[in-house]
């Protein structure tokens, strides 16, 4: 934990200095956190060794959320849409979740797919509603009551969402260094023996399914404002398992990880995407089947020594 | 209080860093462009690069702009909405591109247009073709160098009543997306107005890039429409077309595709004779007017020498991008006392500028709306070529079917006169011989 | 809504149900004997249809008979299966079987986007069409309707002969008899001297060779694009989870309950057709967790 306080403290310097050093990669820094913030929701349910491979649905509920309060020319602030993000994918969580969290690793990653491929389906059919397959345009919000310019704008949102983040990953650690969060790596590693235990395991990874929603939902929201743009893409398959590779290629079960793994994997995508444009994939592809048979437990692993715990 | 000018510093701070734009003449032009390298709308993406390559070289050849190079900086489409607008961004604010040429999709316009109102970069609209954007914004920065949806569409509607006038059902099969519902809804729109007896019997929607379409030609073989409107493009119209002339259903309607004209050599033999085809403005590989017209005939030869395909319509729309980009330039510096114009002098010399592409002339509205005209056509199988080519061909001018300034297309639509179909300014040509 | 209606929505649902199924049996296959869940499964067909049809287009520039097309199809579904899965299961999978579910899971999803590129480079981005078997066959007119003798007829049946030869070759054949004993109980069959690395390199270029061969015949009646393949793949994925993983002859019946439901919403609710599959799964998962055909598993402490 100590440990994960200072390289946490390390990277949010690294990372708080970029819009003077570098302006550009501001917003690509913003969207990297803002999915960081989704793939932490993974994380969290990584912990309990289950994949949810369905979570774009509530990177989507809170992008579109986002988009519809925006659309709804009601003048709402960005502190007051990130949260009705967030809540509206938690409230989906919670009801959905009383079906989810009966099933487990497989069949946990299925029910999770096939939902969110109904939402995916409903976003791109229900034209009149959500603009079909080219999404909705989000206007520019308000930041705390200042209507700002393009520049202004990009760079306070940039430590809007980087004060969201540094709050989210303590209070997500907490989470998981409490009994609940503990009761999690134990579904992990023996469910049954914590039912004996007359743990409900349901109601750990109920709690834990509305929490990952929650984070998921804050990051749809971020990206919705900072691109000004949400489409159902959000809620496609091939979306929800690159949050799965991020937390891989972070290291399942870091809350730092999972920030830096989507920045590196938003930069690495950048520069593939502009220099490399028919191998971006492949690029992606094999770091994270090298990352996978080499370094298990990610890249903080890579970078700071080898750290292992069991495995 | 405290938080607002701490605000004010930074932002000044952060603006001090990004360059600011010279007045004074550049060493290079430097021009992004976005188009559809990967995914379906690469059909439409790599041939208006391949135009854009050639004739940018072209342009260097003979100087430049002003004897200022160009060079170009291409942006694919195909990564996605989000991932497009920051490369726009960087490629407008780090490798400092002075003007941008936005883009394939509709939604990709529509998104990037606002955008480049906040970069303050001249944004021209190449391909798009939504006519929500200069109909529900006004936009400084952005102006669009060829037609949109209500022309198009129009000029379909008005050759189909004038060329089968007898028909009384319609059915419409249309990508599941904004431009493929906009196209059928303003299609529709038109018809109606030209013909309110009509009665339509199907509106399918098949999904985006669907690789079957069997059971919507089941169901539309057993309503028997008289006509079928069908705006797809790229593998979408290749596999409807092969699909439903496979179980002879393209001879028993008529079919108007107003996009076809990029799928009529890929198709080959599969397109059957009878078929009415737009090609998105006056952009035929034989086209009638320019068939002896040195430079097009040029042009088109080098560009299928070079991609081994005849040129489609984005090739064109390419064309006419870079033309308009090009006198323009000219225009400002002439107004500029022959100085490299400024940023507003460009955008000024937009306004009403008349440029010739490779076909037609093409004029720019006070409302930044080209006027281009439109080709459609029927399509003939002749021996010379292994793929249907265009008979019949019909032009319309771009003042005729464009919606006037401060009306949008669907209310316009909705109001036109049978009559125009038989408007004296329409051209009709036999196919090339 | 007329019987008329329903009859020709069940001939449209069985020739779209039969081409879903052959992809998903190889992706039901791999998985009850692998317990792999094989992403790259879309890849197999997307690369099978490509193989095809430039078999195809050779075949054509070749000037042989055009009749030859078909048995192409068998010959590029092998050749996939044996090369691209072969290669796949020696060189990579045999190395993660020991790990967790979700990582063979992600392993298989870089191996789909690496193949993505591969298709890219090797095939471009321009639409594939080769029509050659769509129109060497025919029409047949039903009802007034015309079908294609490939889409209705063809299909269909060499789906039904795919599934008869699976359940012949698991039943009555030795290979498949240690197989279908690999699936039941892996362990127990492990100690009665399987050779383990044979079965699953086997299973795995059937299974790969299968969704070729979906491919393959695709692309004798569909354009070919990239992106093809995921599109399939989690169609794929709906039928092998409704049925329950693993389960061949359920495979076969959650691909038509999955055609028949699309094409029955084309007549009748055409703004759902792409929502049925989905939410077929849904609902079936949300009353059998496992599937409709799965038997239950107990956890094991």
């Amino acid at each position: 934990m100590r440990f994960d306080l200072l390289l946490g403290a390390i990277a949010f310097c690294a990372v708080a200095g970029v819009p003077f050093f570098i302006p550009w990669a501001t917003v690509m820094l913003t969207i990297a956190l803002g999915v960081g913030l989704a793939v932490l929701g993974v994380v969290v349910l990584l912990r309990a060794g289950q994949i949810s491979f369905g979570h774009g649905l509530f990177y989507a509920a809170g992008a579109y959320t986002v988009a519809f309060l925006v659309q709804a020319r009601l003048g709402l602030d960005t502190l007051l849409l990130l949260p009705a993000g967030a809540l509206v994918a938690t409230v989906i969580a919670i009801v959905f979740g009383f079906f989810a969290v009966r099933y487990r690793d497989i069949f946990f990653a299925m029910i999770n797919l096939a939902v969110s491929m109904v939402a995916f389906s409903l976003l791109e059919k229900l034209y009149g509603i959500t603009g079909g397959g080219d999404g909705l345009n989000v206007a520019r919000p308000t930041l705390a009551g200042l209507k700002l310019g393009r520049v202004s704008f990009e760079f306070w949102m940039f430590y809007t969402t980087l004060a969201i983040v540094v709050v989210v990953a303590l209070a997500v650690g907490r989470y998981l260094a409490s009994p609940l969060g503990k009761g999690l790596e134990a579904i992990k590693s023996n469910e049954t023996r914590l039912e004996y235990l007359g743990v409900s395991s349901g109601r750990i990874l109920h709690i834990a399914y509305a929490v990952s929603a929650c984070l998921a939902g804050l990051g749809g929201g971020v990206i919705a404002i900072v691109t000004g743009h949400v489409a159902p893409e959000f809620a496609y398959w091939v979306r929800s398992g690159e949050f799965v590779f991020i937390a891989i290629l972070g290291g399942a079960g870091n809350v730092v990880g999972a920030f830096a793994g989507s920045i590196v994997y938003e930069i690495v995508r950048n520069y593939a995407a502009a220099f490399a444009a028919d191998y971006w994939q492949t690029i992606l592809g094999v770091s994270l089947i090298a990352i996978i048979m080499f370094a298990p437990q990610g890249l903080t692993q890579l970078r700071f020594g080898k750290r292992r715990t069991g495995a | 209080m405290i938080a607002k000018a701490a605000m004010a510093a930074l932002s000044a701070a952060v603006l001090a860093i990004t360059p600011a734009s010279a007045v004074e003449k550049p060493k290079e032009l430097v021009i992004g462009i976005t188009t559809f390298l990967s995914g379906p709308a690469s059909v439409f993406g790599v041939p208006g690069k391949n135009a854009a390559d050639m004739l940018i070289a072209d342009l260097n050849a003979k100087g430049g702009i002003l004897g200022v190079p160009v060079r170009a900086i291409v942006i694919d489409e195909g990564a996605g909405a989000n991932q497009l607008m920051s490369e726009y961004r960087r490629v407008v604010l780090n490798e400092g591109a002075q003007v941008m040429l936005a883009s394939v999709s509709s939604a990709n316009c529509l998104a990037l247009s606002p955008v480049a109102e906040d970069l303050e970069v001249p944004n021209i609209l190449w391909d798009c073709s939504s006519p929500r954007i200069f109909e529900d914004n006004k936009y400084k920065y952005s102006v669009r160098t060829q037609a949109h949806t209500g022309a198009e569409m129009l000029a379909a509607a008005l050759y189909l009543v004038k060329n089968k006038p007898d028909f009384k059902t319609i059915a419409g099969v249309n990508q599941d997306y904004a431009a493929g519902r906009d196209q059928w809804g303003l299609f529709l729109t038109a018809l109606k107005a030209l013909k309110p007896d009509v009665q339509v019997v199907a509106e399918l929607f098949p999904k985006f890039g669907a690789p079957d379409y069997s059971t919507e030609i089941s169901r539309l073989q057993a309503l028997k429409p008289d006509v079928v409107v069908n705006t797809s493009w790229g593998g979408d119209l290749d596999t409807f077309v092969q699909q439903a002339a496979a179980r002879g259903f393209m001879t028993q309607s008529t079919f108007v595709m107003p996009l076809g004209e990029s799928s009529l050599e890929r198709l080959g033999d599969a397109m059957p004779a009878g078929v009415i085809i737009g090609g998105r403005g006056d952009h035929y590989f034989l086209h009638p007017k320019h068939l002896k017209d040195a430079a097009f005939q040029d042009f088109v030869k080098r560009y299928h020498d070079k991609t081994g395909a005849y040129p489609i319509y984005p090739v064109f729309h390419m064309a006419q991008a870079i033309a308009a980009l090009q006198d323009a330039y000219a225009k400002a510096a002439k107004d500029n006392n022959g100085q490299w114009p400024s940023k507003d002098q460009l955008l000024a010399a937009f306004q009403k500028l008349k440029f010739h592409g490779l076909t037609s002339d093409v004029t720019i509205r006070e409302d930044h709306q080209g006027l281009e005209d439109q080709l459609i056509g029927t399509t003939i199988r002749v021996p010379q070529y292994p793929f249907a080519i265009l008979d019949n061909i019909s032009i319309y001018p771009g003042a005729l079917v464009t919606t006037p300034i401060g009306d949008k297309s669907a209310e316009w639509l909705s109001k036109i006169k049978p009559a125009m179909a038989n408007d004296p300014s329409i051209e009709t040509f036999a196919a090339a011989k | 809504m007329s019987l008329d209606i329903i009859l020709l929505a069940m001939l449209d649902g069985l020739s779209y149900g039969a081409q879903v199924f052959l992809v998903a049996v190889g992706l039901s296959l791999i998985f009850g004997v692998l317990r792999v869940v094989n992403v790259a499964h879309g890849s197999f067909y997307a690369i099978g249809a490509y193989v095809a049809a430039s078999m195809g287009i050779w075949i054509a520039t070749a000037g042989w008979s055009p009749w030859l097309s078909y048995p192409a199809m068998l010959v590029a579904a092998i050749l996939v299966g044996v090369v691209v899965g072969g290669l796949l299961e020696a060189t990579l999978l045999r190395r993660i079987y020991g790990k967790e579910q979700v990582l063979q899971l992600l392993v298989t999803f870089a191996v789909f986007m690496i193949l993505e590129d591969v298709q890219k480079v090797t095939w471009g981005v321009k639409p594939y069409f080769v029509n050659t078997p769509l129109s060497l066959l025919g029409t047949v007119n039903v009802l007034g309707i015309n079908y294609s003798i490939y889409q209705l007829a063809v299909i269909p049946l060499v789906a039904l002969c795919v599934l008869l030869g699976l359940r012949f070759i698991l039943r009555y054949t030795r290979i498949g008899r240690i197989v279908t004993a690999v699936t039941e109980d892996r362990e127990a069959s492990m100690a009665m001297g399987v050779d383990s690395s044979r079965v699953y390199l086997f299973t795995f270029m059937a299974g790969a060779a299968l969704a070729a061969f979906g491919g393959a015949l695709a692309s004798g009646s569909t354009s070919l694009v990239p992106g093809m393949g995921s599109g399939m793949i989690i169609l794929s994925f709906a039928v092998a989870a409704t049925a329950g993983l693993g389960q061949i002859e359920g495979a076969a019946v959650a691909a038509l309950m999955i055609g028949l439901g699309r094409s029955i919403a084309v007549y009748l609710a055409p703004e759902f057709d792409v929502l049925m599959p989905y939410l077929i799964m849904f609902v079936v998962l949300l009353f059998k967790p496992q599937g409709l055909f799965s038997t239950l598993q107990t956890r094991k402490v």
